[in-house]
């Protein structure tokens, strides 16, 4: 289904804040999977996950999705297979526009848009039904601007803008990690519920160990702009918060050793 | 009543103007300085066409149509050459300025032949009234002007309602999220280039619309019309605001219209006490600056007051 393919991508090369984000990343998604992409600040999972959205040209490597090879295709037009749910519940919705507005433009997500009402009778009908399923009584408050509802309340109108035509791949970007305890847990039922009863393919970015243990049926430790660790089937299914803590560390221990190293060598032959 | 007539036209004329102004700096959040090129690019194409005999309905559409262009062009300056807003509202105002004087052939075309809308409204009244001068409320006016205004009421509400009506398709709502929030809305499948282009072309189509009314109702159009158009639209839209309260754009679209004809009603007033003519645009870039500043000083007062008052 997804199939990115020895990716690379550097920012501002050539210059004093050049940042090499991914070094030549491979992934494979089939059809139905849950990916969860783990890894520390700087790893290069929300530069991964950009790369599969199509927010910038790659330098190298290929992403197909079915397919199609959506390598060139701008972040509009990639958005005709993909769903997407950012980190900041502010992002993913016009503030000062209506929930049931907000709803409607992802009612038509990849489809043209033209000169009808964008929300008719039956649309509404059909926003009042699929708002209550999210069952936070949201379905009476369509009218009302989305930017006056809570961070919560947003980011799970978001996940259903983004699902509401069912997409080929679902891109969650660490989108409980903004949200208090209370409405992450919220959140991430809401999210758990839509991909198992849409089957939805999706790749989900975090640096929550116990997300990774818990949610999908795979995952991706990154370190540095390459996948350092992948855990799949019964391997996943046995994954402690622990263990993934121990490789989290032997990461940080063989980039301290690195580091170690390459300051000896300085001192001995600069 | 006269004097009241003739404010009640020409602020629903830029009433145009807000509503072009609107979509840039409300929907889009740009000051578009285009518009002070555009509205004299509608009004010179009008007037040209019309001192050559094309029927005046025909020119005022190509007056919109020139502002359409003038748009498209800021609009393509913006989202493909990725030149900063601002600037390309200068360089396409600038540029436009040759053009009008291209299009005018001079720096002033009077409309001493051909029909307009203006004389299309002298024969409605003559055919209506049957006379020059009406009775409103005890005042003789003038039946043109009467007849003038009512067409210019019904322009506007068409206009307005046009605009209402795009604004909640599928095609307008896009248009808002684009303005409102481009991340979003480009995740959700639109190129937001696109829709930038197309709502600065419309924004500067009505502009032009409104150049090409004024030219009209004032019998010439000429080079300097357009100077600090910008700001008389943004004063209207403003005081639209604050008539309404709202954003949300069946209500922000007659605020804007609103705003328009109370603030010429408030020119004319000042004028007639004895406002020098020549102060008038200072005045109205003072008006727009408090309306931009004030809002900001109270809100620190508050919040100052606020921080204060525990201490107290």
């Amino acid at each position: 289904m997804l199939s990115v393919r020895n990716v690379c991508k550097t920012f501002n090369p050539g210059t004093v804040n050049e940042v090499r984000a991914l070094r030549g990343v491979s992934v494979d998604l089939p059809a139905g999977a849950f990916l969860v992409i783990l890894g520390g600040n700087g790893s290069g999972k929300s530069t991964l996950l950009n790369a599969v959205a199509g927010c910038f040209r790659l330098d190298e490597g290929e992403i197909h999705l079915g397919a199609h090879n959506v390598t060139r295709w701008p972040e509009h037009r990639r958005a005709s297979l993909v769903g997407r749910v950012f980190q900041n519940p502010f992002t993913g919705s016009a503030p000062n526009m209506s929930v049931a507005e907000n709803l409607a433009l992802a009612a038509r997500r990849g489809l043209p848009r033209r000169l009808g009402w964008a929300i008719p009778r039956r649309l509404l009908a059909e926003l009042r039904d699929r708002v209550r399923e999210l069952e936070m009584g949201l379905e009476d408050r369509l009218g009302n601007a989305i930017g006056s509802l809570s961070g919560g309340q947003r980011q799970a109108l978001t996940l259903l803008m983004a699902t509401w035509r069912r997409p080929d791949l679902l891109l969650l970007d660490e989108h409980t990690a903004a949200l208090d305890p209370k409405s992450a847990d919220q959140v991430l039922r809401v999210t758990e519920a839509i991909i198992k009863r849409h089957k939805l393919t999706t790749l989900m970015v975090t640096h929550s160990m116990s997300q990774a243990v818990n949610l999908g049926d795979r995952i991706v430790m990154m370190h540095k702009g390459n996948v350092a660790y992948r855990f799949a089937g019964a391997d996943k299914q046995r994954l402690s918060v622990e263990d993934l803590l121990g490789r989290f560390e032997d990461l940080r221990r063989r980039e301290l050793l690195d580091e170690t190293a390459a300051a000896l060598l300085e001192q001995t032959y600069v | 009543m006269n004097l009241l007539l003739g404010a009640l036209t020409i602020g629903l004329i830029l009433s145009l103007l807000a509503l072009g102004i609107y979509i840039s700096y409300r929907v889009f959040e740009i000051a578009d300085i285009t518009a002070d090129g555009s509205l004299t690019l509608g009004a010179s194409i009008c007037a040209v066409l019309i001192v050559r005999e094309v029927n005046p309905l025909l020119a005022t559409l190509a007056g919109f149509a020139g502002g359409l262009a003038a748009g498209a062009v800021t609009g393509i300056l913006q989202a493909k050459f990725r030149i900063n807003a601002l600037l390309s509202g200068i360089l396409v105002m600038t540029g436009l300025y040759s053009v009008n004087l291209h299009v005018m052939g001079k720096s002033n075309v009077p409309l001493l032949s051909g029909t307009s809308f203006t004389s299309w409204a002298e024969r409605l009244g003559h055919s209506w009234f049957g006379q020059p001068e009406v009775d409103v409320l005890g005042w003789l006016v003038s039946a043109r002007d009467l007849v003038t205004l009512l067409g210019a009421l019904a322009i506007v509400v068409a206009v307005g309602l046009g605009l209402y009506w795009f604004f909640r398709t599928e095609l307008g709502t896009a248009m808002r999220a684009a303005g409102d929030n481009p991340q979003m809305i480009r995740a959700l499948g639109v190129n937001v280039e696109r829709y930038r282009i197309m709502g600065l072309a419309l924004a500067n189509g009505l502009v032009a619309l409104s150049g090409a009314l004024l030219a009209q109702n004032q019998g010439f159009a000429d080079a300097q019309m357009g100077i600090g158009m910008v700001v008389w639209g943004l004063a209207s839209v403003i005081i639209g605001d604050s008539l309404t309260g709202s954003r949300r754009p069946g209500l922000a679209i007659y605020g804007a219209v609103a705003g328009s004809v109370l603030f010429r009603l408030l020119v004319a007033i000042a004028l007639r006490w004895g406002l020098n003519p020549n102060d008038l645009k200072l005045v109205t870039a003072l008006f727009v600056f408090a309306a931009l500043v004030l809002p900001q000083l109270l809100q620190r007062r508050a919040r100052s007051a606020a921080a204060a008052g525990p201490r107290s």
